[in-house]
């Protein structure tokens, strides 16, 4: 080797730098709200993964690390959101070639027939490959109490490229928290094939009004204070309810609450309506929700 | 004699990594790929025998070697080839095609001259390869 500080010496920070990775963490911290563990975690990954480039920088060998991943966590914690980003931030540190994210169902996998599941498991493979292949609801891929079904089929070549084909693709399979779970236990293999299991914390109360709030900056919405009054009423009632499904329970909530501000805007269309008036909600556009009565 | 069709085939043949690069470029034009052999090299043989259903929507040539490494797997001593289709209306054909396989042993071409009507000549070229009943050429 050469002798000389540029041979064997590496700067991380210029690694980082170049690599623009910083600007997708700084997003993920601004964006999604809470995660607190998952943030951390990626943030380990993209560690691993600039001094991984570090080392191959100084010629030190050694094989591409596992990055397949479990994102467990109840519906609506943003693990699609998160995948999406993951994708984002392997692709600038040069993990996965083209960093494009391919989400799929037991739909996309399995097939209706014998011989259907393997071209249709092996197309969205392909398709995935130079990305990441984002599964979700992974455990319906696994049905034990019908022996005769194509899952299994399609679990078998799913760990084949998993196994042989690492540096071509991450896989991602998400799910609820318990239903991954039992579908590890059953399947070890693929259990074992996954390095990174992450787990999505449900958000608390102040969470969800923060991600209330910007998504309806988002929209150009903006809450009276009589309705942010509501809106802290109505997130712990909604938690409570059965199909709470975290953000998208908020989205939902605001997008009907859109739609009640335009009905009672709309019983207004006598006199000219302000800006100031078409922005907001109000707090009976969130207390007419079924939630309250 | 070396079979010279399709685009790069008077270069020396490509390599996995060649092909790789080649295909990212197609697919990076938005063109379907799709994988073919045959056995029959004649110039007019247009219709290859098609190694699965032409690829869209691919990102990555990795899921295209794919195919092409188990097509030449399955068939090594024949000819093996990718056609990056292009569909935008008024193209709406292939736009890239080259050779990734070819048998060992490519023993050329008869070209028989046959005295028609008057002075007139008529040419015909013909495989040798293809004496040999389909299936049982290139053994």
């Amino acid at each position: 080797m050469s002798s000389g500080i540029a041979t064997d010496h590496v700067n991380l920070n210029s690694l980082l730098a170049d690599s623009n990775v910083n600007e997708v963490l700084q997003e993920l911290d601004t964006e999604l709200i809470g995660l607190k563990p998952v943030k951390a975690r990626v943030r380990d990954i993209a560690s691993l993964l600039l001094v991984e480039r570090a080392r191959k920088q100084l010629g030190l060998v050694g094989s591409a690390p596992s990055l397949h991943m479990s994102f467990t966590g109840n519906p609506g914690t943003g693990k699609t959101t998160v995948a999406l980003r993951m994708a984002q931030i392997l692709h600038r540190l040069g993990y996965v070639r083209k960093g494009h994210l391919v989400a799929v169902t037991r739909d996309d996998l399995v097939g209706q027939y014998i011989g259907h599941t393997a071209p249709k498991t092996k197309e969205v493979l392909k398709k995935a490959m130079g990305g990441v292949l984002f599964i979700d609801e992974a455990y319906y891929l696994y049905r034990p109490e019908n022996e005769r079904d194509y899952g299994m089929e399609a679990i078998e070549i799913l760990l084949q490229v998993m196994e042989n084909q690492r540096d071509d693709l991450v896989v991602i399979l998400a799910g609820y928290a318990e239903r991954m779970n039992t579908f590890f236990k059953s399947n070890p293999g693929l259990s074992s094939r996954i390095a990174h299991h992450i787990d999505f914390p449900d958000y608390n109360a102040m969470e969800l009004e923060q991600i209330a709030d910007s998504m309806l900056k988002k929209m150009e919405y903006r809450l009276s204070v009589s309705g942010l009054e509501a809106l802290r009423e109505y997130i712990p009632k909604r938690a409570q309810q059965p199909h709470f499904a975290n953000g998208r329970s908020i989205r939902n909530a605001l997008d009907r609450a859109r739609l009640r501000q335009a009905n009672r805007l709309f019983s207004l269309k006598d006199r000219p309506l302000s800006r100031d008036e078409l922005m907001t909600i109000e707090g009976e556009d969130l207390r007419n929700s079924r939630v309250f009565t | 004699m070396k079979i010279t069709q399709g685009t790069f085939s008077f270069l020396p043949d490509l390599t996995d990594a060649e092909i790789g690069m080649q295909i990212n470029y197609a697919l990076k034009q938005g063109w379907a790929i799709g994988v073919e052999y045959t056995d029959d090299p004649h110039p007019r043989n247009f219709y290859w025998e098609m190694w699965g259903n032409p690829m869209f929507d691919l990102r990555d040539a990795a899921g295209v070697m794919v195919e092409v490494l188990a097509c030449r797997k399955a068939h090594s001593k024949l000819y093996v080839r990718v056609n990056a289709f292009d569909s935008t209306l008024g193209f709406e054909s292939t736009r890239l095609s080259f050779i990734v396989n070819r048998p060992k042993d490519e023993p050329g071409f008869l070209l028989r001259r046959t005295e028609v009507s008057g002075r007139q000549i008529q040419y015909t070229t013909e495989s040798y390869a293809t004496r040999a009943p389909e299936g049982r050429r290139y053994e």
